[in-house]
């Protein structure tokens, strides 16, 4: 190790540095004057918990997203243009969690498409394809044949494929991005082989990573980032993963969330022993009590959407039972879940939430169709005194409800999805990343019209992947991990750094 | 949409009035009665295309549908049942046939393009095999013009036409059901996610068309002594060219019957202005093409012209 530090000066120069980036998205700015310097032949580790700007960084550096401020410096020349080709041309490659493959093309091809600068009209020649994505997979020692179509290989595989398409070109910075997620620990050990050879050419590696254990393993610096700001950069070895977890957790969380207390009811939903192969999900148990809002945490990918839509009917579970004030509930597509008195405001309300096309009023009535009717025929006046009702309750601004769906802004977007799902009158109420993307404002009140529905007697199940919504906002938090509940928090326990840890699997908390 | 609509509507109003300086006999009564009763199994067709499309689906095996429900109405008029029987008979043919696309397309999870383009080749080929290109002839008397004589056939061909028009309007607009032939064709996740059975709206959809198309081919076999069993060819672009000029959009969720409406008298009138112009008829469909054309533009730039006021 010390050796392979101690190499030339060139190795230990200052490769890729980012200058006081700014980066917003809307009103919400997901980059503060970020600034991270990446030295040539150095695993320089990236970590935070969701949404601390780790993949807007990413996005700056490989040219995905344009900065609206700041600086990329490569060997001391600011890249201009940047690009997601240029970055490319200058030997900055990223590899996502998620493979970024061609499924039906050949592993050949797969590399040779990332690598070949001719134009549409460049002649193919096989054969050279193949020698050159043999060599570059050999060079990585991956046992794979070119030959094969990429969609047949095993998610290491393909990363590995990945890997080599990277190093087809120049590569001098190489950004993996949760590239364990995935692994076996065997996969993972080949794979920190290849990085380590990798380093040892003086290629400057950013490598993204959630296990935190595995950081001292692989890592020479870890620079922390939290709600888009650079809080620390330090040397592998000199933090542990507790220290780790104070940092990203950090921040005093207080009144940004004014949650009312409301008087607290008996149990009104559980959840017994829910298990789904197809969500990904399995043995979870709750119980959310009237009133109740029980938090949701966990990292992107920890299953709590598919439980969500697993008790929504949208995922068919295996076993276990849902009941609701005691009598147990069959539901097997969301027609049922809104009869028994459940209702669901999905996380991603522009391809799920409202239908665009439509007017306002139809979407908020689109799940009561039955109460704004007489037999089958729609009842319009009954459609717009409901709909008005919602929009002045829910200060939904619009130019009327007659205006499409689609054209209202994020924030007033989702609130036309929230009166949808509480016009069905609902008893349990399951929100899922209930203010992402929209504007403090809009925040504020889709904060106070949970609190309001809480202090019908309604049962929240509030999912967030924004630890301050969910400090503030819940009563009592469940963590998931992996697709399961790694343990429910009491308001008292529940702290940043509580939540992290379980969420993160952190056991010596 | 209305600026489509008014767009699309200048356009024939232009072409009405060259026909007026040009050729005024294109406004004979003969001549338009004539227009009327050729195009009221289009129009009812363009119906059944407007709700499969506004459901975000489409359906491309009309044409064929077609011949092959001429044929079955020929069949059973021949074979002396009650002209009820027969009308019952053919729309519950059509029903069944578009039933199969529904399934194909609900049940199987096949995309409806690839579902109805496989319905489309098999129905042809189906029936070409069992007639041998053979025409249905003989067909009696009392079967043509539903036996009202030509003047009440006549009158009863555009009538049900303009009545499914009329019940289809307000269905679309005024039912629960037409509230979710919108919702699916806009988001199928968000109707899916508000409870909306989209599967059972997406079957639903194919199975009128089929039986709409039904009722196209019973209206359109009344009017002659046989029927061939090549009917039908290049109906499912008309439809759906209509459908495509009276602004409703491809992928579904937006649109409306009185568009398609439009879309039919504009494309009726077409051939026949043609005639009258003394231009070569081969003009057809390429004008059919370059209106179909203008006004995607003009929908396309009408929607910028949006976004830019709601900035």
């Amino acid at each position: 190790m010390e050796g392979c530090r101690s190499t030339t000066e060139y190795n230990r120069a200052l490769l890729l540095e980012a200058k006081r980036i700014e980066k917003s998205y809307g009103g919400v700015r997901a980059l503060r004057q970020v600034s991270f310097g990446l030295l040539a032949g150095e695993v320089h580790a990236l970590v935070g918990e969701n949404g601390a700007g780790k993949s807007t960084l990413i996005r700056v550096l490989t040219g995905a997203v344009a900065a609206d401020g700041g600086s990329v410096i490569l060997d001391g020349r600011p890249i201009t243009d940047n690009s997601p080709h240029r970055s490319r041309e200058l030997g900055i490659a990223a590899i996502y969690q998620q493979p970024a493959i061609f499924p039906d093309l050949t592993v050949a091809e797969n590399i040779a498409l990332a690598n070949e600068t001719g134009g549409l009209f460049q002649l193919l020649r096989r054969g050279e394809r193949i020698r050159r994505a043999t060599e570059l997979l050999e060079s990585i020692g991956a046992e794979i044949d070119p030959k094969r179509d990429a969609g047949t290989l095993t998610m290491p595989e393909q990363q590995l494929v990945e890997i080599a398409k990277a190093l087809g070109g120049k590569v001098r910075v190489l950004i993996l991005d949760e590239p364990t997620a995935s692994l076996t620990e065997r996969e993972t050990g080949r794979l920190f082989e290849i990085i380590r050879k990798l380093r040892s050419e003086g290629t400057g590696i950013i490598y993204i990573s959630h296990r935190l254990e595995e950081l001292p393993l692989i890592a020479d610096r870890i620079t922390v980032l939290r709600d888009g700001e650079t809080i620390s950069t330090s040397g592998a070895t000199e933090m542990n993963t507790r220290d780790l977890i104070r940092l990203m957790a950090g921040r005093e969380l207080s009144a940004v969330f004014p949650k009312r207390e409301v008087p607290i009811g008996g149990t009104a939903f559980e959840v017994n022993g829910v298990s789904s192969a197809v969500a990904g999900i399995s043995g979870i148990t709750f119980a959310i009590r009237r009133g109740e809002i029980l938090g949701f945490a966990g990292l992107v990918g920890a299953g709590r959407t598919q439980l969500a839509e697993t008790i929504y009917g949208i995922f068919p579970a295996d076993s276990g039972e849902v009941r609701l004030d005691g009598e147990g509930l069959s539901i097997r597509n969301p027609g049922d879940a809104i009869r028994s008195g459940i209702a669901y405001v999905p996380e991603d309300r522009r391809s799920h939430g409202v239908a665009g096309e439509l007017p306002v009023r139809a979407n908020m009535t689109l799940s009561i169709l039955d109460r704004v009717s007489n037999g089958p025929a729609l009842d319009e006046n009954a459609e717009r005194l409901i709909a008005g009702n919602w929009i002045s309750s829910l200060q939904v601004k619009t130019d009327g409800m007659d205006e499409r769906a689609g054209s209202l802004s994020g924030g007033n977007q989702q609130k036309v999805a929230i009166a949808r799902a509480l016009a069905t009158g609902p008893r349990v109420l399951i929100v899922d990343e209930p203010t992402q993307g929209i504007d403090v404002g809009a925040k504020a009140e889709c904060h106070r019209i949970m609190c309001d529905m809480a202090a019908k007697g309604v049962a929240v199940m509030m999912i967030s992947s924004e630890l301050a919504e969910i400090l503030g906002m819940s009563d009592r938090v469940a963590v998931m991990r992996g697709g399961r509940i790694a343990g429910i928090l009491e308001r008292g326990q529940a702290t940043a750094e509580s939540i992290l840890a379980l969420a993160l699997g952190e056991s010596n908390q | 949409m209305t600026r489509r609509l008014i767009a699309i509507g200048g356009l024939w109003l232009l072409l009405l009035g060259i026909l007026a300086v040009r050729a005024p006999n294109f406004f004979a009564p003969e001549n338009l009665r004539d227009m009327a009763i050729t195009n009221a199994p289009a129009l009812v067709v363009s119906i059944g295309m407007t709700l499969v499309i506004l459901a975000g689906e489409i359906d491309v095996s009309i044409g064929s549908q077609f011949a092959v429900l001429s044929v079955v109405a020929g069949i059973l008029a021949k074979s002396g049942l009650p002209l009820p029987m027969v009308a019952f008979g053919t729309l519950a043919s059509g029903a069944v046939l578009g039933s199969v696309n529904g399934l194909l397309v609900t049940a199987m999870g096949i995309p409806s393009i690839v579902a109805t383009l496989a319905a489309m080749a098999f129905w042809r080929e189906f029936l070409r095999w069992t007639t041998q290109g053979a025409w249905v002839e003989g067909i009696p008397a009392t079967f043509q013009w539903m036996g009202l004589g030509q003047t009440g056939g006549e009158l009863a061909i555009v009538g049900s036409a303009a009545i499914l028009f009329a019940v289809a309007t307000w269905v679309t607009g005024n039912l629960k059901l037409g509230r979710a032939v919108y919702a699916v064709g806009s988001r199928r996740e968000s109707a899916r996610l508000a409870g909306i059975p989209v599967s059972g709206v997406t079957f639903g959809v194919f199975a009128l068309m089929g039986a709409f198309t039904a009722l196209a081919a019973f209206l359109d076999t009344v009017r002659f002594t046989q029927v061939q069993s090549s009917a039908g060819v290049g109906l499912e672009l008309k439809a759906i060219s209509a459908v495509v000029i009276g602004g409703t959009s491809i992928t579904g969720g937006k649109g409306s019957l009185w568009g398609t409406l439009m879309g039919v008298v504009v494309l009726a009138a077409i051939a026949p202005a043609l005639t009258f112009l003394g231009v070569n008829a081969f003009w057809e469909k390429a004008i059919q093409g370059a209106i179909i054309l203008a006004a995607v533009v003009m929908e396309r730039a009408a929607m910028k012209g949006d976004r830019a006021h709601a900035r």
